[in-house]
């Protein structure tokens, strides 16, 4: 039982990681823009808010908890929008690739912060790991009293706010999409550009807009991974990109449905944390078990194109440029 | 004093590149009057209506609306204006219901109130006789309600002048019968109307007046009462103009290609080809007329092995004599057509696409045909760099050398390489389509040069063209399709320009559909 509450109590926190990255590649994609950057845009986000809260930790007198929160949030949300802007500008100004431009971004990102990263552990002291632990104690707060009351106060009350953030964030996502104007253009701008334009939408600034705000949430999703899942410190292992491919794959199992990907998320971090709850594996086999998302994935992948649902299908234009005068 | 036009365009010019789309156009539409719009394609029809409905900016030239000068640079500008158009390919978003089609775009609150807008399509509805569902999904209707919808979407957006590009081609009959009542009920309502077309019955039938463009130009207009399809016709090709292009007479033409009750349908189940009867002889150019879209793109594609064909669907290769066995080229591919021993050349419409790969050099093109050959796993690269060179040395191919990708080479270089490697491989039977589309007069002869040399060589020519000059002067006979039926097989040294006009909007379709209703 114990077992099983911790298995989902990681599945939860793992899962919301992914989420804020499937969250926010959502929006963006609905506006037909593949941005493959994800991973990059979570590294921005994730060492953008770990300098701000670290600078504010290290320079000011009585740096207090709820300020350094702030504080990295929206810095953590600007560096990644500021992602998303670099891949707008090129390709809706520019026209350029979506693919390589997207996979540019994510090399990029994750270069930028892991230089970054190793600057600050240098500055820290040099020997070892920086750490945020106030900044971090912050983020991870949850009210004890509720969290104490037996299995489901455990289960359900005891994650730093944005665990609940992301739910929050997906439904707002999943409303606006499905029941408001806004949504309903932003839609049409990615099913189909030439006709939301003939319509009199502003694709461009559809598309710019979609992009930088999906950037800034799937942002989000490193800052919880360096707040929360790692508890305020900076390793350079990667592990961030394949959180954020993983992000990608979401997208994809949750058919472009912000409310589909709560559930979903939380499932794959079940299936990623599942091999260390089963006893008995090898090193060779606990590989095989971390691949399952993966493999969920391309299942969901297959059974969506076999039942040719126009429903569950990826935005029409996804991944095209949009020029109004080509002929 | 009231306005006594909707909408007047002066002097309008719009250039694609060097292709000159519209060239100093004027046309009028006075207020309650439905006017045609009539030209071959390529004449300009919808370039100008584009520029009225804002997905086009003219180069130069002045739009009035109700004796305004207006600025329209975007649809929405046209929206605002009153002008609403329904293009060929709807614009309509496939998973969105019917009401949130009319939706899209249009100012409001936050939060989509389904229930207004239903009661907003019932009442344009009831008004002029249509019939939505406002909650069915548009990937769930079918071609004519998709188009109804779009008609509905501009009048909820308060058009004051429709705009119809090709309406009826898509429409069966009675659809169009439904949708010339509809228009009549706007017209009585006030609405201004253009309807672009090349179907002359229609024009006689359901317009007050018609304007013809040809070749970008503005022709004329006259009232529909004082017109008939003859008049029309001829307005719409124009006088013949002589081009001086060489003719030989065929040598011993023997037949190569015989085409029987060929029939094809579209992923829709629309007929694109409807039993065509025909025999292509080698030694000879068969021209192929017709308004774009009557089934040349399928008739070319069936004969090469690229388009699925009905039942009962024949098309026999006689390699030697008419009195061979002949062999079936329907249900095979392009590769075992060509494993067959059938030499079988093929310029598409398509130059860059279907033709030749824009980013590839010339070398890499030639061997889009050769690819195959050379020891194992390797390919031989030299026959096709030797040819590469040949056909830049013989055709005149301006291009800075060999490995440089097609794609930056203009369009009539790019044909002249795709010309020159499909004649490379001695075709039995030559299939070309627009093949001087978009090149300057001394490309355009060299390929003519270059298909009679052809002729002359026994190949038998399929030369699909859009100028009826040239088909007049180039080939031996003319096949004159229309709405995806042959209308007829003329000798293109008698035929005149008239009559293949004429044949081309057929007058013989529009009995038989009649026939049908």
């Amino acid at each position: 039982m114990t077992s099983l509450i911790s298995l989902l109590n990681n599945a939860v926190i793992f899962g919301t990681v992914i989420l804020y990255g499937a969250i926010g590649e959502i929006i963006t994609e609905k506006s037909g823009n593949l941005n493959l950057g994800v991973p990059g845009i979570m590294y921005l986000g994730g060492i953008a808010g770990l300098a701000t809260a670290f600078y504010y930790e290290m320079l000011a007198a009585n740096p207090i908890g709820v300020v350094s929160l702030l504080l990295s949030f929206v810095a953590a949300f600007l560096a990644a929008a500021l992602g998303g802007l670099i891949y707008s500008f090129l390709t809706i100004t520019l026209r350029a690739n979506q693919n390589v431009t997207g996979l540019t971004l994510t090399i990029f990102g994750a270069g930028l912060a892991n230089l970054y990263g190793g600057s600050l552990n240098k500055l820290a002291g040099g020997v070892g790991q920086i750490s945020v632990s106030l900044t971090s104690r912050t983020y991870r707060a949850y009210f004890s009293g509720l969290a104490n009351l037996g299995v489901p106060g455990k289960l359900l009350f005891s994650y730093g706010f944005m665990a609940y953030l992301a739910i929050v964030i997906a439904l707002i996502a999943s409303w606006v999409l499905n029941r408001t104007r806004v949504g309903l253009n932003l839609r049409a701008v990615g099913e189909d550009p030439a006709t939301a334009d003939a319509a009199g939408i502003h694709v461009t600034k559809y598309k710019y807009l979609a992009t930088c705000l999906g950037a800034g949430i799937s942002g989000l999703g490193g800052l919880y991974y360096c707040m929360d899942y790692i508890k305020g410190t900076w390793t350079t292992d990667s592990t961030i990109e394949a959180l954020g491919w993983l992000a990608v794959a979401l997208v994809i199992f949750a058919t472009w449905k912000p409310a589909r990907a709560i559930w979903s998320a939380y499932l794959f971090g079940v299936l990623y944390w599942a091999y260390n709850y089963i006893s008995g594996l090898t090193r060779a086999s606990i590989e095989l078990f971390k691949m399952l998302p993966y493999v969920v994935t391309i299942v969901v992948l297959i059974v969506v194109s076999m039942r040719h649902s126009k429903e569950s299908q990826p935005p029409e234009s996804l991944g095209q440029s949009y020029f109004r005068e080509e002929r | 004093m009231a306005e006594e036009y909707a909408v007047k365009m002066v002097d309008i010019t719009k250039t694609f590149g060097t292709v000159t789309a519209n060239d100093r156009v004027c046309l009028e539409l006075k207020k309650g009057e439905i006017l045609s719009l009539l030209g071959e394609n390529g004449s300009g029809k919808t370039t100008l209506m584009n520029m009225l409905s804002g997905i086009y900016f003219p180069d130069s030239g002045h739009i009035f609306v109700d004796g305004q000068e207006v600025t329209i640079a975007s649809p929405h500008d046209a929206y605002t204006l009153g002008i609403g158009m329904v293009h060929q390919h709807f614009k309509l978003v496939d998973v969105l219901t019917a009401a949130e089609n009319i939706e899209l775009g249009l100012p409001g609150k936050l939060v989509v109130d389904r229930k207004a807008i239903a009661r907003r399509i019932r009442e344009i509805c009831d008004r002029y006789g249509f019939v939505v569902e406002p909650e069915k999904k548009v990937y769930d209707m079918s071609v004519s309600e998709k188009q109804t919808l779009e008609i509905v979407k501009t009048l909820c957006r308060g058009a004051n002048v429709l705009i119809l590009d090709e309406p009826t081609a898509v429409l069966t009959p009675q659809e169009t019968e439904r949708l010339f009542a509809v228009m009549r009920n706007m017209k009585a309502d006030g609405k201004s109307i253009i309807i672009i077309t090349h179907k002359l019955h229609e024009v006689l039938e359901i317009s007050d007046r018609v304007a013809v463009l040809r070749k970008g130009a503005y022709v004329g207009d006259m009232t529909t009462a004082g017109a008939d399809t003859q008049t029309l016709s001829d307005m719409m090709v124009g006088r013949a103009v002589n081009l001086n292009i060489e003719r030989a007479a065929p040598e011993n033409p023997v037949r190569r290609l015989e085409l029987r009750h060929l029939t094809v349908k579209d992923a829709d189940g629309v007929l694109r080809l409807d039993d065509i009867n025909l025999d292509v002889n080698g030694g000879e150019i068969l021209g192929v007329a017709g308004i774009s879209g009557c089934g040349q793109k399928e008739l070319l594609e069936a004969i090469a092995g690229l388009q699925d064909t009905e039942e009962g669907s024949s098309v026999r290769y006689y390699p030697q004599s008419p009195e061979g066995p002949g062999e079936e080229l329907i249900g095979q591919n392009p590769r075992t057509i060509a494993d067959m021993g059938v030499r079988l050349a093929f310029v598409p419409e398509n130059r860059l696409g279907m033709g030749l790969v824009g980013s590839m050099d010339l070398a890499d093109n030639m061997m889009l045909k050769s690819y195959r050959e050379g020891r194992g796993a390797f390919t031989d690269r030299k026959p096709p760099h030797r040819l590469a060179e040949s056909v830049v040395e013989e055709l005149e191919v301006v291009t800075p050398s060999i490995s440089t990708p097609v794609r930056r080479l203009s369009g009539g270089n790019v044909q002249k390489v795709l010309v020159g490697r499909e004649i490379a491989a001695n075709p039995t039977v030559l299939l070309s389509a627009y093949a001087v589309r978009g090149l300057d007069i001394n490309t355009s002869y060299t390929i003519y040069r270059l298909l009679n040399e052809q002729k002359k060589a026994g190949v038998a020519v399929l030369y699909v063209g859009e100028d009826l000059d040239v088909l007049l002067e180039l080939c031996d006979k003319i096949a004159v399709l229309c709405g995806g039926r042959l209308s007829g097989i003329l000798d293109a040294r008698t035929a005149t320009k008239e009559q293949v006009g004429f044949m081309m909007t057929n007058v013989a379709g529009a009995e038989r559909e009649e026939d049908k209703a």
